[in-house]
């Protein structure tokens, strides 16, 4: 089932005007950038199906920017969004894609940071409910809703071992988990949702395991 | 957890309670939350819709300015007794549009299931307020009955204007407000289920076509009939009117609709009244003939 809360429903409470233009595209953005861990210096986002059409009578980019700049669907900031993300000095360049999307509200955010790159494929998907469907090519579909980190690594035996032996020690339980490759033996991708947010120490540790070359966190 | 109405109805009835208090425990269950936390997050989404509706009918105005002011033309009228329709059908659909034009005017609002429709539940919660003297805890239940039909909405249909058209949003929205209307009026699950199956068929088909692709013209209008549509349900499931076609197959039909609709009428605003020369004069007046985005678009 896609809806699990009732607050799903009934809820969020948000500036408006709509549900999955605006909170939903704040939120995309919001879990985007903490994907990416940081504040990024330059982004560039992409706006396909419903989302190309409509943007500007839903202020879908306005939203979209505040939640790069970490802002809640409630943030009293948001319609500002622009502007503060100038003042902060980050790069923002959208346009609108012609190519007909699996999903009519999807948004592609590119994040960068010097040679620090990331892309993110974001749907949304009604009701201020969203999914993050793509991390640099690997097909996702994350809510957000549970605390989840993302592994990447090199596709071979033992790295996943590796990372769930961890997990174990630490008495850290997985309620879900994903592995997936682009091709065999080259790169992979390990997600986990887990119950309680990880603590920082545990992430470090799977970021030194042979294999691992990159540890991302993603919360609500 | 309930899959559809028909589970949600039978849980009801064998535990010979709410469907109210079927959701609250289920939300208990899922989240591991207390039932107070629970409700007392509810408790905050109802404060915001009553100031949703203070505000609009204040007089709010959008900044396209094609919405505004029409909750308080309408509740003058109201107060005037010159009402037709009944007056608390109408004070149920002023406080709808009150709702409506704060959420267009970027103000803010709880989504009810969505944004667009935000109006709908509150509108009519509101709007019977003096005639049921409700208690606070039972407003809260009358949107965790909402929340109930909406939930089995979004997870075997939509409630995505983009995804099902305005069926999907106004749509679910009335069948929500009918099926909570019954059970704070005193009526029984089933009614609730009948009330909610009787208010969706009749928005069944109904297309998304925001003029200029806000969330401005016809929703607001939209939200007013979702409301009036909710209470007539509500009176007549009451009655002992009941849905020929089960709430199911009713919400099964609405989710087959929105697969067929076509991609102009959900919510891209390329068909329907977006696509009047009406509706294109206005998005060119509002956005001009600038086709590229620019991050400082205010929307």
């Amino acid at each position: 089932m896609k809806y699990r809360s009732v607050f799903d429903i009934i809820g969020p409470i948000m500036v408006g005007p709509s549900s999955s233009h605006t909170a939903g595209a704040a939120k995309i953005g919001r879990l985007a950038r903490s994907i990416f861990g940081r504040q990024p210096k330059k982004v560039h986002i992409s706006l396909y199906g419903s989302f190309a059409e409509t943007y500007k009578g839903h202020a879908t980019d306005v939203a979209l920017i505040a939640g790069i700049l970490d802002y809640d669907t409630n943030d009293p900031r948001l319609p500002e969004a622009p502007k503060y993300a100038e003042e902060a000095g980050v790069e923002i360049e959208i346009t609108t894609e012609e190519a007909v999307p699996e999903h009519p509200n999807t948004a592609r955010i590119r994040m960068m940071d010097g040679a620090d790159e990331m892309e993110v494929v974001g749907i949304s998907i009604g009701g201020g409910k969203v999914e993050i469907a793509e991390l640099n090519g690997f097909q996702l579909n994350l809510s957000g809703q549970s605390p989840a980190i993302l592994v990447v690594n090199h596709d071979r035996y033992g790295v996943i071992a590796s990372v769930t032996e961890i997990l174990s020690k630490q008495r850290v339980n997985i309620g879900n988990m994903r592995v997936s490759r682009k091709e065999k033996g080259k790169m992979a991708l390990m997600v986990i949702e887990t119950d309680d947010i990880m603590d920082e120490s545990i992430l470090s540790q799977i970021r030194v395991l042979p294999g691992v070359e990159r540890v991302l966190r993603m919360e609500d | 957890m309930f899959r559809n109405v028909a589970e949600l109805v039978a849980l009801a009835e064998q535990q010979s309670c709410s469907i109210a208090e079927i959701m609250v425990e289920q939300e208990v269950r899922v989240t591991g939350r207390t039932r107070e936390q629970i409700r007392e997050q509810m408790g905050r989404n109802l404060d915001v819709m009553e100031q949703a509706v203070e505000r609009g009918l204040q007089g709010v105005q959008s900044h396209s300015g094609l919405t505004g002011g029409d909750a308080v033309k309408l509740n003058q009228y109201i107060a005037q007794g010159k009402g037709l329709s009944g007056d608390t059908i109408l004070d149920a659909v002023s406080k709808a549009v009150a709702t409506n034009e704060v959420n267009a005017a970027m103000g803010m609002i709880c989504a009810t299931p969505t944004a667009g429709s935000a109006g709908v539940v509150p509108g009519a919660l509101f709007g019977l307020k003096d005639k049921l003297n409700p208690t606070r805890e039972q407003m809260i239940d009358y949107l965790f009955t909402s929340g109930a039909f909406g939930f089995v909405v979004a997870n075997n249909a939509s409630i995505s204007g983009a995804a099902g058209g305005c069926q999907a949003e106004v749509g679910s929205a009335a069948g929500m407000a009918a099926a909570a209307i019954v059970a704070l009026a005193g009526g029984t699950p089933q009614q609730s289920a009948h009330a909610m199956a009787i208010a969706l068929k009749n928005l069944l088909g109904l297309v998304c076509d925001p003029v200029a692709g806000l969330v401005e013209v016809p929703c607001v209008k939209r939200n007013a009939m979702g409301a009036a549509v909710a209470m007539v349900a509500a009176d007549m499931a009451l009655a002992g009117i009941t849905s020929t076609i089960p709430c199911d197959e009713v919400i099964e039909a609405m989710f087959r609709i929105g697969q067929t609709m076509p991609t102009a009428l959900r919510e891209t605003a390329l068909g329907g009244l977006a696509a009047t020369p009406t509706g294109k004069r206005l998005k060119e007046e509002i956005f001009g003939k600038q086709q590229n985005p620019s991050p400082s678009s205010k929307g």
